[in-house]
Parts: C-alpha cells; structure tokens; sequence
C-alpha cells in the first residue's frame, strides 16, 4: 500500500503547474473559478495553448498527437488544470468521438479527422440522445437509409450540448429496422452543414442556450462517413460511454467549485461572523469536504487499477453517481452562503467583462444559476438511475 | 376536529382558483414576468375588483377581517398559478405592518388603497450583510428637525421596483443586533435620496436594493413607537411566513401533478416510467413530503394571526424549515424523474421548482428556522 506519488509523477506535477502558470490565460482562469460564462472562442484559444504544448489529446497514440500519459498523470492533470481554473476540454471531439475513430476507425478516417480536431477545425457535437430515446437509449429512431455510396438521413436528435457552435455531429442512427434494438444501430459521423440539418435551440432553466435539438430531412451523408460495421453502432456507442463517464465524476472541478464555496463563506457573514464559522454552515461544508476525500480515494483506486492494467468498467458508473452528488451539495452550498441574494437575477456580473459595483459578493451573481444548471449532472451521460441499474447489473449480478 | 375549509373560505379559494385558471395560463406568465412590472397590472386590478386584495381588512376597507386561514386559501392558488404579483408583499406585510404599527391618520392614508390595490407597498428588512436576521439593522434613523435623516441600504425588496411605499426598517438606537432601537418608516420611493437598484430575479419576479442617502422624513413617517419594532417586524413576518407556506404548497401540489402525470405518460424500455419502482418509491416520497408540508401550512394558517407567543414562533419556524425542505426536495427529484424535460424553459415544472427554492431564501432558510426552534425548544 502505497498512496504517495513517485518521484517521476512528483516532478511531472511540476512541469504541469509551471505550464499552467505561464500559459492559462488569466481572463480564462478568472471565468471558470468564477462559473462565468466561457465562450466559444476561449475554448478555441485555451486549445491551441494546449495543442502547442503537446497536451490537447494526451491519451491519443503518439503517432495521432498524443502522449501517452499514465492514467496516475493524467489524474494529475485533471486535479492542477481544475485547480488553476483551466476550463473543462470540450470532450465530444478529443475525447468522445476520437477514440471511437481510433479504435473502430479506418485509416483514412484517422488522417482524416484526428488532426482536425487537434487544429480545432472541426468542433464536435453528439447525436445521441431523442425525444423518445432518452435512458432507453437503443430505442433511437433516427433513421439511415442506404442509397448506393450514401445514406439518406431522418430524424431528430436532442441535448445535443454546444451544438450551436458544431460544424460536425456524430450520430446514431437505425440502419435496420428488422433486428433487436441494439443490433440495427450504426455510427455516423455527419457534416453539419450538410443541406437538410436545422439546429434549435433548447433554453434552460437558468435562462442559458447550452443544448438544441438537431433534425436530419433528407440528409446526404457519404458511405464512407460510417464507421466501423454497419449495424454495430452500439458496441461503439458504449466504448464511448465508458470513457464518457470516467471524467463525469469531476473530482477536479469539484475541489476548484470547494475551494470557491469557502471563498464565499469566508467572506459572507451570519450574524457579524463568517459563515464559516458559523456552526452549522460549517458542518454541512465539512460533511462535503469529507465526502469528496472519499470520492477522490476511490477515484485514485479506479485509476490505480487501470494503470496495472485493468479495464474500468462499472465502477466509473458508481463514481459518476458520487462525484455528481457532491458537485450538487457544493453547488447547493453556494446557493445557500449568499442567502437573500440567491433571489436576483443579476446577468450583466456574471460576464467578466463587469466593471459596475457588484450587488453583494463578486461570485453572488452566478451561485443559484449554477445550482439549478448542475441539476442536468445527474441526468446527463446516462442518468443516476441508468448508473444505478449498470453497477447492479455488472457487479451485484442482481 | 376539522379539517376542511368552511363554505365561505372554500368559496374564496373557489374564486381565487377560477381567476387564476382563467387569466394566468404558464405562457402569459412567461409574458407578464417579461414585461418591465413584472406582473401582470390587469390581474393585480381584478385581484382588487373582486375584493381579494381586501380579505384581511375590516369591513370598512371592503374586506372581512380574514385571518390565516383565508390568507391560506387566496396564496395556495397565486402559488398554483406561480402569480407574480406583489400580494403577499403589499398587502399581508405591508398592510400588516400598517395595521399593527400606524396609527388612525397613517392607517386612514394608506389602508384603503392597499386594501383596493390602487397603493402598492414594499417591505425592506434586510440588509446586505444581514444574511436572515432582520433585527441586524444597521441603517440609521437620526432625528433631525421635526423628523428623521435615513441612510444605509435595504436588501432584495421584492416589489420594491413599482411600490408607491416603501416600508423600511431603521435604528434609531442600540447597536448593531439588538432588538431594542429599531424603527420603521414610510418611505416615498421618489423623495430625495432614494435610489434603487433594480433586477428581475431568478424565479421570474422583479425587486431591488434600495439605498437611502441622507432621505429626509416628516416625524409621521415613523409608524408604531420608536425603537419599538423589533415586535412588529417579528409578528408580521410570521403572517408572511404563513403566506409562503401556502404559497408553497400550491407550487408543490402543481409540480407533483406535473411528475405524476409524467411518470403515467413518458415510455421507455416499452412501459411508462412509473412502471419502474424506484421511480413509483421517488413519487410517493414526493408526496409524503407535500402532505408533512401540508399540514404544517394548515398549522401556520391558524397561528398567523394569532397572539404572539413561544408557541406560535416556534410552529411558524417550524412551518418554515418543513416547507423548504420539502419545496427543494420536490423540485430536485421532480426535475430528476423528468430528466432533460424539467430543466428546460419551456416547460412549466422548472419554473415551479425555481419558485420553491427561492421561497427557502426568502424570511429565513431551512437552517435558520432550525436554529430559531432551538433556541426556543420547550423543556421537557
């Protein structure tokens, strides 16, 4: 048993601190300490830092860019770029579709997309979720017809998150109608501007533009834009999964969105003191805080099982259901430090570009927002109760 | 014991439901939260017409003298509706207030209009760093002249932006938390030295902070004994509390129905959702949790307005943890079992649980009433 890094891991920490240091832009920082809102263009340039530094699509193989980091190091980078205020990597291109291309992908389309999405040429969306395939996700509708060397595409696809700014989408689509659910599935990467394609947007509760709809009339999508087999999309689609929900448990963002929590309670105050200190304020941060250094333990067990080889499976299902619950209390508690001031509504302090007196703290305005926004945490990437159903199934064998 | 409404509060009840059904559907709340009020004007001159802004005053205002159980029956259905209209503001605290505390000639210049709706009155208690204790009063009431010279700053006044009154607290002595010292005044928002700082908030109302710099006012301002309100501020909160309460369980009643029928009607994997038991266990805890609410607005109601007393703060402090744990934890599990659905704007149940979270900072959060009933728990 041995939980401290090694010397090697040590010093690769502080190669990451150092980049982060000298080259996260300040204004980017500042925005995602402070649940402000990052643009499309912040993205885009926190991106090309990172690509320059070689870091963008670390668990790519070297010879697609990337580096190969040990899952002990790219735990590390996870903790220090959220504890930095790095922004969270827009996942569904380096990380969601890439690895999908590179495992079930031919190699034309491995030269072709791979440096596109490096040189942020192509922004992914994800076309996964539909009105009436929601947790039943292999009940999707959308349908591909093949035509002799394309597919005629129709249907509608929805939560597609940032799709607003996505000149490509992958898909699933039903390409056989005669067989199992699961098995008349294939995976389609489609270009977004392809004529046929309307993009509406779904506004949330908090006011935001984050999600949309996507519907496909008639859309001409080129037979070599499947990948992998016809009809076996959803093995895909799993694989994808998977990596998809071992970065939802944000153990990271949820020691940077702690850290911001007794910032604010230090400085709000009950009855002349700092929340902080205050009894029972302080208790029920304490129970997160000890909560959380439960959750990054079994974090770092996952991670230390992977990098002796194992394969993570359901267990990130379990920690996705813990770490979203914690982001919730944090986020919770945030809502309740500012007291009153959870009621307005005040939009111009959550840019970063305010330069008026603040209504109380300067981290007041986007605390509420950020509480009812996080709800989507645990209903997205497969719902808490779908996580629930997966561990009980692959591990309780119930 | 009984438990059920008499025929004339029922009626009301009747009468307030008909009027809300009719005139405020989810999408003109939409419209009306957009305008520059924030409400609607023409609802708030029904509400008026038909006598509802009048229930708690005596007859000869146009009302009944209705108490906590008739202020109980109008704000379940404005709390159905998700109204937007500052009833609870207007005319419980700041009719209460005026009721309690003026005396003939300030009550003769103000009552009838709150009473008829024509005077809109807003109530500011808090203060920026006064978190929930509304006897942290830090703005200064100094006597100056015949009358008074106020400064300092009152926090998130909801209807504050339209009211023609505004009704503040202010110490004209005694340090920073003590009960003793603090005063109310009358305040015309478009006397000198009045500023505000207007904002929609986040479950679709309108309010703002309203700084007081150097305003001067007649000693006729001062309403109730100086120093002295620190009673009233306590007692009149309570009827609002009970208000909110109701207020709550006719978003929690709405919002259950909304999950319900959801469960019935959402399929997948081939059944309804509701076919599945954690999603049937979810609902029943949904709707155990409106009942413990339920009866605990039903025990406000018939404390607001009685003689103040241990008891009556101890129920209302109770009332007041009870509903807002039970508003968030309708809202989080209603937005859960609907998914994707319940958080969009679109859709009527997020606006529903943005109002239950908020009525939980609004006159003191779960912990706080908490804490209250601690310190005033009963020896065995």
């Amino acid at each position: 048993m041995n939980m401290n890094y090694t010397a090697e891991e040590l010093a690769f920490r502080d190669e990451v601190r150092a980049f982060l240091e000298e080259k996260l832009p300040a204004d980017i920082a500042a925005k995602a300490k402070g649940f402000r809102k990052m643009t499309k263009e912040d993205h885009q340039r926190w991106q090309k830092i990172l690509v320059e530094q070689g870091w963008y699509a670390s668990h790519w193989p070297e010879e697609y860019g990337g580096v190969k980091w040990t899952p002990v190091q790219k735990h590390i980078w996870d903790e220090e770029s959220s504890a930095y205020g790095g922004p969270r990597t827009v996942p569904f291109g380096v990380n969601m579709v890439a690895p999908v291309i590179i495992k079930f992908g031919t190699e034309e389309q491995k030269q072709y997309y791979l440096p596109k999405i490096l040189n942020g040429e192509h922004w992914w969306c994800q076309g996964y979720s539909e009105p009436g395939a929601g947790s039943d996700l292999a009940s999707l509708k959308t349908r591909a017809v093949r035509e002799v060397d394309h597919y005629i595409v129709n249907g509608q696809k929805t939560w597609t998150t940032l799709g607003q700014h996505a000149n490509m989408i992958f898909c699933l689509v039903r390409t056989n109608t005669e067989v199992k659910a699961q098995e008349g599935i294939s995976f389609l990467l489609i270009d977004m501007n392809t004529p046929g394609i309307t993009v509406r947007p779904i506004i949330t509760l908090d006011g935001e533009h984050e999600v949309n709809e996507v519907f496909f009339e008639d859309v001409k999508v080129p037979v070599e834009n499947l990948v992998g087999e016809e009809d076996k999309g959803w093995t895909y689609a799993k694989y994808l999964l998977t990596y998809e929900r071992t970065g939802l448990a944000g153990i990271g963002i949820s020691k940077a969105a702690l850290s911001h929590l007794k910032g604010l309670a230090s400085r709000r105050l009950k009855n002349g003191k700092p929340l902080l200190q205050d009894p029972s304020f302080s208790q029920r941060i304490a129970q997160v805080e000890i909560d959380l250094m439960a959750a990054s333990i079994s974090n770092l067990r996952i991670i230390a099982a992977v990098e002796g080889g194992g394969v993570p499976g359901a267990e990130s299902s379990m920690l996705k259901v813990k770490g979203t619950e914690i982001r919730q209390a944090i986020n919770d508690l945030a809502r309740r430090a500012i007291g009153p001031y959870a009621i307005p509504f005040v939009e111009e302090e959550m840019s970063l570009d305010y330069e008026g007196e603040f209504l109380s703290d300067e981290n007041a305005a986007p605390m509420a927002a950020q509480y009812f926004n996080n709800r989507k945490l645990s209903i997205f990437g497969g719902s808490n109760e779908i996580q629930k159903n997966i561990v009980s199934k692959m591990i309780l064998g119930l | 014991m009984d438990f059920t409404l008499s025929e004339e509060q029922q009626m009301l009840q009747d009468t307030v439901a008909r009027l809300v059904r009719g005139e405020y559907s989810f999408e003109k709340r939409l419209e009306f939260s957009e305008t520059e009020l924030g409400f609607s004007e023409d609802f708030w001159k029904q509400l008026g017409e038909l006598g509802l802004t009048a229930v708690p005053f005596d007859e000869e205002l146009g009302g009944f003298g209705g108490g906590g159980v008739e202020i109980q029956s109008v704000m379940t259905e404005l709390g159905r509706g998700l109204c937007l209209e500052p009833f609870m503001q207007s005319v419980i605290l700041g009719g209460g207030i005026l009721s309690q505390a003026g005396n003939k000639d300030q009550q003769d210049k103000y009552l009838p209009g709150v009473a008829s709706g024509e005077l809109k009155v807003a109530v500011g208690l808090q203060e920026p760093q006064s978190y929930y204790n509304l006897n942290e009063v830090e703005t200064k009431a100094e006597k100056s002249g015949e009358g008074y010279t106020l400064n300092g700053r009152k926090a998130v006044v909801i209807g504050g932006h339209c009211a023609d009154l505004i009704i503040v607290s202010a110490r004209t002595s005694g340090d920073v938390r003590d009960a003793d010292g603090i005063s109310l005044f009358a305040v015309d928002p478009s006397a000198e030295g009045v500023e505000r700082r207007t904002y929609p908030t986040i479950d679709g109302a309108k309010g703002c902070d309203v700084f007081l710099n150097n305003v001067k006012v007649d000693a006729d301002a001062l309403l109730g004994e100086e120093g002295k309100a620190a009673e009233v501020i306590e007692y009149q909160t309570g009827r609002a509390i009970a208000a909110l309460c109701a207020e709550a369980i006719g978003c929690m009643e709405e919002a259950n129905e909304l999950t319900l029928e959801y469960l019935k009607q959402r399929k997948q994997f081939g059944v309804p959702i509701g076919k599945f038991q954690v999603l049937q266990h979810r609902m029943v805890d949904m709707m155990s949790e409106l009942e413990q609410a339920r009866s605990m607005a039903i025990l406000a109601a018939s404390f607001a307005d009685a003689e103040q007393s241990d008891e009556r703060r101890r129920t209302l402090a109770a009332a007041k943890n009870v509903i807002n744990r039970a508003g968030q934890f309708i809202s989080e599990k209603g937005i859960q079992s609907h998914g994707g659905i319940g958080m969009t704007w679109e859709y009527s149940f997020a606006h529903y649980a943005k109002r239950l979270v908020m009525i939980s900072h609004q006159l003191g959060d779960e912990d706080f009433h908490l804490e209250r009933y601690a310190s005033l728990l009963e020896a065995s």
